[in-house]
């Protein structure tokens, strides 16, 4: 395929994989999907956060899990950054420090497939802060 | 922060928390007077004229959630560095505008980075904000924002893969097109 330059190639590079693209009827209800808030303030984003947020997004799209990848501030754990919370639908948002490559693979694979929960959790009464 | 493209992230998160609805991002380069300079506006809450002059100091931060703020000044310590400024102005209930400029060979400037990448992550977070990214070079100028995007791409998830590598392919063919720098 030709390279995309404008707008109208956006679209009609849209429309050729429309077929492949699933509308998502849930993304109204994001209480119904994954979420995956990742830290991005200064601290964060000094620590590689921009890595670790592409990574999730082109990891649970290769194990085809509905989720929502947000960028969120700064939760306070600067000592643990990259931190990403993640909320299961109907549970309690957990929050994970460190979360380099390979810890991306170990939460999508143990925590978000199969409930598990891995190491590396802060392990506080923790609330979604909401900026 | 090692490149421009972080700055530009971490920044656009204070106009993100100042509650703008509309974020214009403008890097404008010139290989003929040697100077790249990013400005950051918004219409956000803006700040009054006490914590306009603390947002300077890294020991003063509007979160309670730490004790200190450094991305202001990080990237005025990168501009000052660099040969270039930095100027913060801002109006209470108005908005704000940044600019920080870097002499562009400076040997301590930081590198762009993969801004493509930067402004996918965040056209996606911010997908109800208005937010523009400009880039001006000697040979040219290049624009994108979140309401051409939305009306190109309709209702599906920008976080779908054919959308991510068209958006990101969108914004790097542009502007290699324009000669940006690395």
């Amino acid at each position: 395929m030709s390279k995309i330059k404008s707008l109208a190639d956006l679209r009609k590079m849209k429309d050729d994989a429309q077929s492949k693209i699933k509308l998502r009827e849930n993304s109204d209800h994001p209480g119904q999907l994954v979420q995956v808030k990742v830290g991005m303030a200064t601290c964060g984003i000094a620590s590689g956060a921009k890595e670790t947020m592409k990574f999730f997004i082109e990891e649970l799209e290769q194990e085809a899990i509905d989720a929502v990848v947000t960028q969120t501030g700064c939760m306070g754990f600067c000592y643990a950054e990259p931190t990403v919370e993640v909320i299961l639908p109907n549970k309690e948002p957990i929050v994970f420090g460190n979360v380099g490559k390979e810890k991306v693979h170990q939460i999508i694979d143990a925590y978000i497939k199969r409930g598990e929960l891995v190491d590396g959790m802060i392990p506080i009464n923790f609330k979604t802060i909401d900026d | 922060m090692k490149t421009l493209s972080e700055h530009i992230l971490d920044i656009v998160q204070n106009s993100v928390r100042a509650g703008a609805k509309m974020i214009e991002i403008i890097v404008a380069e010139s290989k003929k007077n040697d100077l790249c300079s990013l400005t950051i506006n918004d219409n956000g809450c803006g700040m009054d004229e006490e914590t306009l002059k603390q947002a300077i100091n890294p020991f003063f931060t509007s979160r309670k959630t730490r004790k200190v703020g450094l991305g202001i000044p990080l990237l005025k310590q990168n501009a000052e560095t660099a040969g270039g400024g930095f100027s913060l102005n801002s109006q209470l209930n108005i908005g704000t505008v940044l600019k920080a400029e870097f002499q562009l060979s400076h040997i301590d400037r930081p590198p762009m980075g993969d801004i493509w990448n930067t402004l996918y992550l965040l056209f996606l977070s911010n997908r109800n904000t208005n937010l523009t990214y400009r880039h001006k070079t000697d040979t040219g100028n290049f624009s994108i924002n979140t309401s051409e995007l939305k009306e190109a791409l309709g209702n599906v998830s920008w976080q779908e893969k054919e959308i991510r590598n068209g958006i990101i392919e969108l914004i790097k063919t542009n502007l290699e097109e324009i000669g940006a720098t690395k």
